[in-house]
Order: structure tokens, then sequence, then C-alpha cells
């Protein structure tokens, strides 16, 4: 019975965690001894999955489906998952997969673990290493049910190269009214600019900044960098900065390669929040500030001497690298 | 309107996580608790439909009687009356389970929840609650309004907002955003006394599965020290992050 991995697309494009939980399920199902067949929701050139070790894909074309519903995505997949006999589902840690995933656990009554960050340590039992308490810990948890459900945290796990041969079937699932009691009636989404959930690179601003006033600076370092911007809690509560800029424990969590933090203290729940990142570093005046003992490099300094001075370097740096 | 609160009991955002008895147990040992922030959010908005619209906010939580000091908080910011699950919650859908016979039982037309607990971080009760009972469902939801059967809610997205209409019995999986940090309700003393004579049931879980088990904790490794780079020698940084730490 194959590994079933959902491999989500925003307008036809994979997205770079399509690519990842591809990678993963392709090492679950070399442990199970399987093969890996995807689920595709109206995505463009799905043979690229085969890069990823997919070797059958399920190709859904909708029109209903062109903007996400959580409940009916988890019923075509709840579908797919019933027709291939797949018993271990490999799903993303987006946001629209977080939302659909406790549906699609639920409808095949089984256990659904997020979060997790590394491949499984067995799989009799099954066993998968996840974070918990908001990155201050981890679990190691078992899943028993027959039918497991794992969400792989963005940038955990890696994209893994696996060159197969896909096949791709078309799948059409019957959907109806029921499943679409929620109605998606406007989308506000920045385009063009890169996501904290998707970014590379995040720069995140703190109240060292002094006033919203000052953000241009975090703006241009992002720009360079092609970098998501975020910022910590006092500022998002104080309203210089929307509220989905707001990273740490009770807004979102940062799973990038390279965190920035400046004029961020680094209080425990903001710490806690970034920490999945893979490089931090910190820009702050105050060589006390906690973000120095969770920084991998850390410049002590003047927010508003350094930025431009980092700003005018990576510009030298990108120009040379071009 | 009859409105469900569903209120995990978690450590203080600030506290310091250890784990005891061979790492197979989180360390409850000088921990503050309190009403999940995630929740905190959601009995806030439910207070306001209290106060605008006339509904009745009952709260439930699943957990032993050591939460009851939480529960009592939920009563005090003004919740009519509480419900307490007598079962350790220990995984997602056993939670789901014990809410669902609760919400079918009281017949509730809106059940607000977290998005998820800061402590276990699984994120699947609400959801798992709308499918077990057939609810409508909106997740990472950063504003709700109730106009008689129909709701409109603005739920969070990787990079943007979406506006969702849909129709009671509606669950709610919210955030920062159903209210603002600054609308959060310290209990006054008067709430507090009237707390003490609401009514608290306690009620004995139903038979469920529990598909998922914790079976150890770790703690994150330590950091080796910062890297400081001299304030007059940014150059130095750029080069580091290319070359040491590959980031760029």
């Amino acid at each position: 019975m194959p590994v079933l991995v959902y491999t989500e697309s925003d307008k036809g494009k994979f997205k770079k965690n399509a690519f990842e939980v591809a990678s993963y399920a392709h090492k679950v199902a070399q442990e199970l001894g399987d093969t890996v067949t995807a689920v595709t929701i109206n995505a463009n050139e799905d043979d690229i999955l085969g890069t990823y070790g997919v070797s059958k894909i399920l190709k859904i074309s909708n029109d209903q489906l062109d903007t996400f519903n959580a409940k009916a995505y988890a019923n075509a997949l709840t579908q797919a998952a019933e027709a291939e006999g797949a018993k271990v589902i490999i799903v993303s840690s987006s946001a629209d997969t977080k939302f659909l995933a406790p549906i699609l656990a639920t409808k095949l009554n089984g256990g659904y673990v997020p979060n997790v960050v590394a491949a499984p340590e067995s799989t009799s039992p099954f066993v998968v290493k996840r974070t918990a308490f908001s990155n201050k810990g981890f679990a190691h948890t078992e899943i028993s049910s027959e039918v497991k459900v794992i969400g792989v945290s963005n940038n955990a796990f890696g994209m893994v190269e696996n060159n197969v041969s896909a096949s791709v079937e078309d799948f059409s699932p019957a959907l109806g009214d029921a499943d679409f009691t929620t109605k998606s009636v406007d989308v506000d989404k920045v385009v063009g600019k890169a996501t904290i959930a998707d970014a590379d690179i995040v720069v995140s601003g703190g109240r060292g900044l002094k006033g919203p006033e000052n953000w241009g600076m975090v703006e241009e370092l992002a720009e360079i960098l092609g970098a998501a911007t975020a910022c910590s809690k006092p500022v998002s509560d104080l309203g210089w900065r929307p509220h989905g800029e707001h990273v740490g424990q009770t807004g979102k969590p940062v799973a990038s390669n390279l965190y920035i933090a400046i004029g961020i203290s680094g209080a425990i729940q903001h710490l806690a929040g970034v920490s999945a990142s893979k490089t931090k570093v910190v820009i702050n005046n105050d060589p006390e500030a906690p973000f120095f003992k969770a920084a991998d490099y850390g410049i002590v300094g003047d927010a508003f001497e350094v930025v431009p001075k980092l700003i005018e370097k990576l510009k030298e740096f990108k120009a040379q690298n071009a | 309107m009859k409105i469900l609160v569903c209120i995990s009991n978690v450590p203080d955002t600030t506290s310091k996580i250890n784990f005891t008895e061979g790492d197979t147990k989180f360390d409850t040992n000088g921990v503050q608790f309190v009403i999940n922030p995630n929740d905190e959010f959601g009995l806030t908005r439910a207070m306001w439909f209290k106060e605008k619209q006339g509904a009745a906010v009952h709260v439930a939580t699943v957990g032993g009687p050591q939460t009851e000091p939480t529960i009592r908080k939920a009563l005090a910011i003004g919740a009519d009356e509480a419900i307490r699950i007598n079962a350790e919650p220990t995984d997602g859908f056993f939670v789901a389970r014990q809410l669902a016979e609760v919400i079918k039982n009281g017949g509730y037309d809106l059940v607000i929840a977290g998005r998820e607990s800061i402590d276990y971080n699984g994120g699947m009760v609400p959801g798992m609650v709308a499918t077990l009972l057939d609810m409508n469902f909106v997740n990472t939801c950063i504003g709700l309004e109730i106009d008689g059967s129909n709701a409109t809610a603005l739920r969070e997205i990787d990079g943007g907002k979406e506006t969702i209409s849909t129709e009671l019995p509606l669950v709610i999986g919210g955030q920062k955003g159903l209210v603002e940090e600054s609308d959060l309700r310290i209990p006054n003393m008067r709430g507090i006394m009237m707390a003490r004579k609401k009514v608290l049931n306690v009620v004995e879980p139903v038979d469920a599965p529990k598909p998922t088990q914790d079976q150890k904790f770790e703690k994150p490794a330590a950091k080796g020290p910062v890297k400081l780079v001299d304030a007059d020698n940014v150059g130095e940084l750029v080069d580091l992050l290319h070359n040491e730490a590959k980031a760029i």
C-alpha cells in the first residue's frame, strides 16, 4: 500500500513544501518497502514530483477547488487515500494544510501528529519526533492507529532528490454542496512578496526601532535578501505593524534558513517562536539582550547605524555574486 | 445563541520547560498555569456576544481537578457556567470526542476553541470536533461576526487574510485578532466572588481511542555561544553568512 502525500500548489505552481513533503514521503515509503502516491489539486507540471521520489500522481482538476476549501479538500484527499488503500498520509504545515489535516484524520479514523521534524524513528511501533511547547521542547510520539496522518514542519526535513518516473492518473473525487458550506468571499493576500511561512529568510524588527516610520530600512534589507518582514509582539500590539507579521509563541512560528532580528531583545516567547530557524542573527545595542544567547551571530550596536551598513555590504555582495 | 468556549489549561508563556520521570512527563513544578492564550482571545470575543447579542456562554475543559483554578478564572471573566470533563488530555482525538459529547448534549450553536494550545501545539481539536459533529469550521480565525444564523469569519492565511461566509452551528479555531490584546479582561473582585457561586459541572469521560501517545520528551540541544561581529566591520557578517552559515 503506497504512502500518500498531499503536494500543495498555489495557482497551479507547487509550493516549496510540496517537494519537502514528497521527499519525506519517499523516506517513509523506503522504510516500509512501499511506493509514493501524490495527490495534486489543480496543479501544473505534475511530473516534476518524480524528481522527489513520487511514482504515481492522482491529479485532481476541479474548478470548484480553485479556492482553498478545507472541508472539500479534506474530502477529496480522504477519497484518494481510500482509493489507494493508503495507511500513511504525509502533509505539510502550511496554514491551509493545518486547517484540513484534522478533518482528514477524523474522516479516516486516523491519528494525526503535526510539527514533525525528522524521519520516523521506527515504523513498528510508528514513532515520530515533533516539536512541542512552542519549540521549547520535542516529543517522541507514537501513532498507534492503523491510519496515520503526519504533518511535516516547514524547512525541517528538506528537499531530497530521488528520481523516479511518475505516472499521472486523473482522479475525480465526488464532491457535493455539503462540502462547500463555508464560502470564501474575499482573499486579501500580498502578491509578489515572500511570506513568513514560505520565506527562506525573515527580517524582523522590534521595539528598538522606536516607531513605525523607521521600518523603511527593515523593508529595504528584506528586499535585497528576498526576505519576508516580521515583527515582535510589542510592535504588533502597538499597531506599528500588522498582526500577520507578529512572530513568536502566540504569533506565527518561523522556520526559515536565516532569521535576522533587529532591535528585538528576545523575550522567551519570541525566542520559542523563531527557534526552528537554522541561522539566527541579532542586531541590538544592548549586549545583555537575551537574544544574544539564542543567536548564532550578533552585532552589538545601534541598529540605525548597523542596518544601513549591512544593506550597503549586501548590495556589494549581491553585485559580486550576481 | 448558546456558545461553548473550549479551554486548555497551559503553562504560562514565560514558563521554563522541563521534563521529569525519565523525560516522560512535563515537569509542573513551579509552573504557573493559565487559560491558553488562543482560547482567551475566543473567550473575550464570546463575552462580547454575551453583552451585545445576549448569548449564553459556557466553558469546557478536559482535565483533572488541578485545572479548576483556570476554569474559575474563565467564570470570573464572565462565562455563565463551566463543565470539566474529568480526564487527562493526552491525545487530541480523545479530547475532541469528549468535547463533541458535551456539545451534542448541550445544543451549542457556536463553539470557540483556540487555534492550538501553546503546550502540545496539536492544533487539531477544533477541526476534529467540527468533523465529528458535522458542524462548519473556520481555523486561524481573526475576526467573527454573527447575524442570526449567518456567520462572517476572517481567517489568517499564509501572506494575508480571507473572509469566509458560513452558517451556525459553527466551530472556530481562534487566535489573536478575534479581539486585541488590550481587550483581554482581568477578573475583578466582584467577578471572582460571583465565579465561586457559578455552576461547575464535573462529568466523567466517554470511551474514546487515543491514537497518539507521547513516549518521551527532550529539550532542544544547548546552543553554542554567539559569534560577535564588530559594528564597524559589518562586511564580516555578510562573509560569515555566505561562507560559514551558507545562509545567503
